[in-house]
């Protein structure tokens, strides 16, 4: 049976528990990740940057790997857990890399530094950066357009502790 | 993005029949390239079939000494596998030189064989285009074609294969295994990418309705002398220019066992068994690499903007050797290249 061209699919149900709280969509299957945070959960911390997988702004954890939400779809992550930039804080405690960006002044325009951020924490826990090469490497994933790099390595330094 | 509608195969007979039952559907792994594609209206699959929670995540030894990977394993888990650190640093290597680390954790190895072409006129329906649309021309051969092939052209289309991992893969002597609707069976990987000839629209052997279900690698890894390096237009990030993996096993200065495949100059990974019969039983000397260097790129053709990749890859072969045989492999994060 062939599919027709210009039938409507059915929303989806779908589950998530994004940062921490169990929350249901019902969402149409092109739906992305980062669309459904935007636009459907209001959760407009993560950012489009490019949406074609080409400048990490949009970089979230889904559990607990760092993913480019603009070429993730929503209905394939149905029972994943999400955490984006609004739930790293803890008890209204920075994280600890929120805090280092704030102390290396690691943002100008801030409009990538939630991905930034997602992204570092899903370097710290893959444990693969051992110095400033490779958090430089493994952090190329994210573009910034204010050219804050040599700061944001810094306070990628702090947060992992090591120089 | 098009309208779709969306299936969730629960194993691979599932997925083969969900193929069969629906022509115009397509699979979707990692959804790095394919989503990407929709959203360019390149792709426009009437139906996509989630194989992302299939069982085929694991990488197991085989009996003759080998490994097999499972096609859902995500690039960077392949990448950081201790097996392959060990074995087959090559591959790992050719892994982490390719994309970002996000697209690593979500492309998998079956859709990182399948990912198409980045000639920016395949991915822009409002210009000619052999590959996406069979006998509309090709606008790459007279427009702009700096990133464009060097080997194994032809007159319908000059695109070449973005794929670093492939590239490793060829070197070597991975096969690919295959299941659909008349069985299983498996290919050697240098013989499922396709060179564009008359019919560029077809880039693998991989037939309608057929799912890679794993990759194998041979159980010679290489692991003491090999190297891939990797040129590019800024240091991470990019697709390759040009990319070089090398493996080799020497006795002494003698070179018992040589590969060498190019990356980003061919529409399939690019290897010459003449060049590499050619460093057998020989010292590992830079005559003899630039040897190796002239029989991979003989034929090599150039179009308008990319004659500079030829001395580019010819340089990149006889240091990516060099590298191979002095057991100095390049960093893939530390970028001066040794
Ligand atoms: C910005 C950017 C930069 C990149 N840079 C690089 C780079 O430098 N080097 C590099 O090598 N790659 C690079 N990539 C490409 C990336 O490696 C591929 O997109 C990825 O490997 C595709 O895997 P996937 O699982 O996401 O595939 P999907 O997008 O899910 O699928 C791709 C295709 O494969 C088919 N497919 C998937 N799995 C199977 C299967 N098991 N059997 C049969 N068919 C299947 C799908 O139907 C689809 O046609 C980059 C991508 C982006 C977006
Ligand atoms: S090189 Fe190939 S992919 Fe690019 S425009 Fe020509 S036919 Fe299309
Ligand atoms: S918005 Fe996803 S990578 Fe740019
Ligand atoms: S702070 Fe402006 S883009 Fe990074």
């Amino acid at each position: 049976m062939a599919d027709a061209a210009n039938q409507i699919p059915d929303r989806i149900p779908i589950d998530l528990v994004v940062n921490g709280v169990r929350r249901t969509l019902d969402l149409v299957p092109w739906t992305t990740l980062l669309d459904a945070l935007r636009d459907h959960l209001e959760l407009t911390g993560t950012k489009k940057g490019c949406d074609h997988g080409q400048c990490g702004a949009c970089t979230v954890l889904v559990d607990g790997r760092r993913v480019n939400s603009c070429l993730t779809l929503a209905v394939m992550k149905d029972g994943a857990e999400i955490t984006t930039i609004e739930g790293l804080a803890s008890d209204g405690a920075l994280h600890p890399l929120q805090q280092a960006f704030i102390d290396h002044d690691a943002f100008q325009c801030g409009y990538c530094t939630p991905g930034q951020i997602c992204s570092a924490a899903g370097l710290l826990a893959e444990g693969h950066a051992k110095n400033a090469d490779e958090i430089r490497e493994l952090m190329s994933g994210n573009l910034c357009r204010c050219g804050g790099y040599p700061n944001i390595v810094a306070a990628i330094q702090q947060a992992m502790g090591r120089p | 993005m098009i309208n779709f509608q969306y299936s969730r195969a629960t194993d691979v007979a599932d997925a083969i029949l969900l193929l069969a039952a629906h022509p115009g559907a397509k699979l979707i792994a990692g959804g790095t390239n394919l989503i990407d594609l929709m959203k360019e209206n390149v792709e426009q699959p009437s139906r996509l079939i989630d194989i992302s929670r299939l069982p085929l995540r694991k990488i197991e030894e085989t009996a003759d000494g080998g490994l097999r990977i499972g096609a859902l394993v995500p690039n960077s888990d392949l990448a950081y596998h201790p097996l392959v650190e060990q074995r087959y640093p090559l591959l790992a290597s050719a892994i982490l030189a390719g994309a970002s680390a996000q697209l690593r954790n979500m492309a998998s190895v079956g859709g990182n064989l399948m990912q198409r072409t980045r000639c920016a006129y395949f991915y822009d329906t409002a210009t000619p285009c052999n590959k996406q649309t069979p006998g509309s021309g090709c606008s790459a051969i007279d427009g702009r074609n700096r990133n464009h092939a060097i080997l194994g052209t032809s007159a319908s289309c000059i695109a070449t294969n973005p794929s670093d991992m492939s590239v490793a893969l060829a070197a070597l002597g991975a096969l690919v295994h295959i299941a659909g609707p008349s069985g299983e069976r498996a290919m050697a990987l240098t013989d499922f990418h396709r060179l564009p000839g008359d019919t560029p629209h077809i880039d693998t052997d991989l037939g309608t309705g057929e799912i890679i279900t794993a990759i194998e690698l041979p159980p010679r890894g290489f692991a003491h002398n090999y190297s891939y390096l990797k040129i590019r237009d800024r240091l991470s990030y990019a697709f390759a220019l040009v990319s070089v993996a090398a493996a080799l096993e020497l006795e002494g200065d003698t070179i018992s066992e040589a590969r060498v495949a190019l990356g980003g100059v061919a529409h399939k990974p690019w290897r010459s068994l003449e060049a590499e019969t050619a460093l057998r039983g020989q010292a590992a000397t830079t005559d003899r690499f630039s040897r190796a260097a002239d029989l991979l790129l003989r034929g090599a053709t150039a179009s308008s903007h990319n004659r500079f990749k030829i001395e580019l890859a010819r340089r990149a072969i006889v240091r990516t050797l060099t590298q191979a045989a002095s057991a100095t492999p390049q960093s893939q994060a530390h970028k001066k290249i040794a």
